[in-house]
């Protein structure tokens, strides 16, 4: 791979990412490689949401006055471009929220909380990332639900003949799913996943947080009830996610979180409830990071989602080859379809000495569990290395990962 | 920005047109704008075949809101309900005639909100907002 054919220039778009140039240590480059964990961001998003503090910051859907005026329009202005960029039927099905966590708390604090009970189940998987495990097993307790796991196959894929069983022998009321394996790197079958929850009477709730930023993701060709993300693995900032629901669904569910812009009408004796999306916007939003996100959708979407997961399985393909080749290195996760994150362990160095050692060579990754114990409990690992890839990373890089992993090996043996 | 206070909409706002609640009536609904708590209470008498032959409010809330309902309302005289149904955002922001900001187009607009709202339900002035949108 010395001479890839990538759907647009690297170096164009490198230019984009001020972090990007730096030195990490006094002459060794920076190479990051710990994008699943967050992405950088392009100077478009980071000047919008400056330009927005410097020139026409205020309060949102309250103002009469004309800087008001202009932030409720960038806000809404977002909602639209979001809505556009996952092909939700209607702006109104787009929640702000902080964030993947957040979204998937929302679902289980007010659908779940009106819905489940004693008798019936939640089906999420094994891979799940604790963002989507723990809200459920919280629920859980109180409500006196139960939570299954599907299990995994040997190549880090869902066991779906399982996961076809349990919904036709359980009364599986959700099915919570995550599309991109953060570990694994599996992508999950989830329109199929949607349309056998759907047969069984079941809802499905997809963490797109490894996926909506890496790949084109259409909520209506999918048909999920629920998608959850975040805007900081997608070169937007940290502090604002995404909840798209169905509009019935949404319709229907009660709100969480009371105060202020989600109320209707406000008297000592009661309330009553704002119309969507407003309903589960509580309080002043994160309006500068609102508007981040809609400049890091445009930025995406100039690209092409198409492009961007192109030139990431390029870098994933040719990653995995080349670690591979490593003695003593193992990548986990075979899935024919996966993302771009690459989980290894090497012979006889911790995962956190793996990471210690490659960032003295200047490259980022991330050593641990990913959010993920059940799953490395399950593959009998204390802890992983994994890099990750971006619209923005180069086969240098991995080349440089690769020798910095000789380096590594070569200091312990 | 003065525009908005041009003489029509002042003038509406000084001498509301169909002041005053009807009783009895044929239809009775009162909305508000979560935004600002302004607040309409609307009122129509129809005759057999349906055409409303008279219209009384009663509201409170900032000059455009109670200008909108005002003249609204002189246009509703001798129309169905049925086609007050069809009306729509633009119909509103054409008789106010000049372009509000974001946030003042749900003051206009809280006038037909109330009347769709109370003829034909929350859902169908969520298509009408919605559609207009688009």
């Amino acid at each position: 791979m010395t001479d890839p054919i990538f759907p647009y220039d690297i170096a164009t778009v490198r230019a984009d990412f001020p972090v990007l140039h730096q030195e990490h240590h006094p002459g060794t480059p920076l190479v990051f490689l710990d994008n699943a964990a967050s992405s950088q961001k392009p100077a478009a998003v980071i000047d919008a949401m400056s330009t927005y503090y410097r020139q026409s910051h205020a309060n949102v859907h309250r103002g009469i006055h004309k800087l008001s005026e202009e932030a409720t329009a960038a806000y809404e202005g977002a909602r639209k471009k979001v809505q556009r960029f996952i092909h939700a039927a209607s702006p109104r099905e787009i929640i702000f929220t902080r964030g993947t966590t957040e979204s998937i708390n929302l679902v289980a604090q007010t659908w779940g909380r009106a819905t489940l009970g004693p008798g019936d189940v939640v089906l999420a998987t094994v891979m799940e990332h604790h963002a989507n495990i723990v809200p459920w097993q919280m629920l859980a307790q109180e409500k006196g639900f139960s939570l299954q796991y599907v299990p995994l196959l040997p190549d880090g894929t869902l066991n779906l003949e399982v996961y076809r069983r349990w919904l036709h022998e359980l009364p599986v009321k959700l099915v919570t799913v995550m599309h991109g394996s953060n570990v694994l790197g599996t992508v999950n079958p989830v329109a199929h996943m949607a349309r056998l929850a759907h047969e069984a009477g079941a809802l499905i709730l997809v963490d797109g947080a490894q996926s909506v930023p890496h790949m084109p993701v259409d909520v209506q060709a999918l048909d999920c009830d629920f998608l959850a993300f975040s805007g900081h693995k997608m070169a937007a900032p940290t502090g604002v996610g995404v909840l798209y629901g169905k509009r019935a669904l949404l319709e229907a569910m009660p709100p969480w979180m009371g105060g202020g812009d989600m109320i209707s009408r406000v008297t000592l004796a009661g309330s009553t409830w704002n119309e969507l999306p407003y309903k589960f916007e509580a309080g002043t939003p994160a309006i500068a990071e609102v508007i981040g996100l809609g400049v890091a959708v445009d930025y995406l979407s100039a690209l092409g989602m198409e492009n961007i997961h192109r030139q990431e399985q390029l870098i994933t393909r040719y990653a995995l080859e080349r670690l591979s080749e490593i003695p003593g290195v193992t990548v986990y996760g075979q899935a024919e379809q996966r993302g771009a994150v690459a989980a290894f362990t090497v012979d006889g160095i911790h995962a956190h000495d793996v990471a210690q050692m490659l960032d003295a060579d200047g490259i980022a990754v991330r050593a641990g569990h990913h959010c993920a114990m059940p799953l490395h409990d399950l593959l009998s690992l204390p802890a992983t290395a994994r890099a990750s890839f971006y619209l923005y990373n180069t086969p240098a890089e991995v080349d440089a990962l690769v020798t910095a992993l000789y380096r590594a090996k070569q200091a312990f043996a | 920005m003065y525009d908005m206070y041009r003489e029509n909409i002042l003038d509406h706002a000084k001498h509301m047109r169909n002041h005053g609640l009807l009783d009895p009536n044929d239809f009775d609904h009162e909305e508000h704008n979560p935004l600002c708590g302004d607040t309409l209470h609307l009122t129509l008498r129809l005759d057999a075949d349906g055409i409303i032959r008279e219209v009384g409010w009663e509201g409170s809330g900032c000059a455009i809101s109670q200008a909108s309902a005002s003249m609204l309302g002189e246009r509703l005289i001798g129309m169905s309900l049925a086609d007050a149904k069809a009306l729509n955002r633009q119909y509103v922001l054409d008789l106010i005639g000049f372009p509000l900001t974001m946030n003042r187009v749900k003051c206009a607009l809280l006038s037909l909100k109330t009347l769709v709202v109370g003829a034909y339900g929350h859902e169908h002035w969520i298509t009408i907002e919605d559609r207009d949108e688009a």
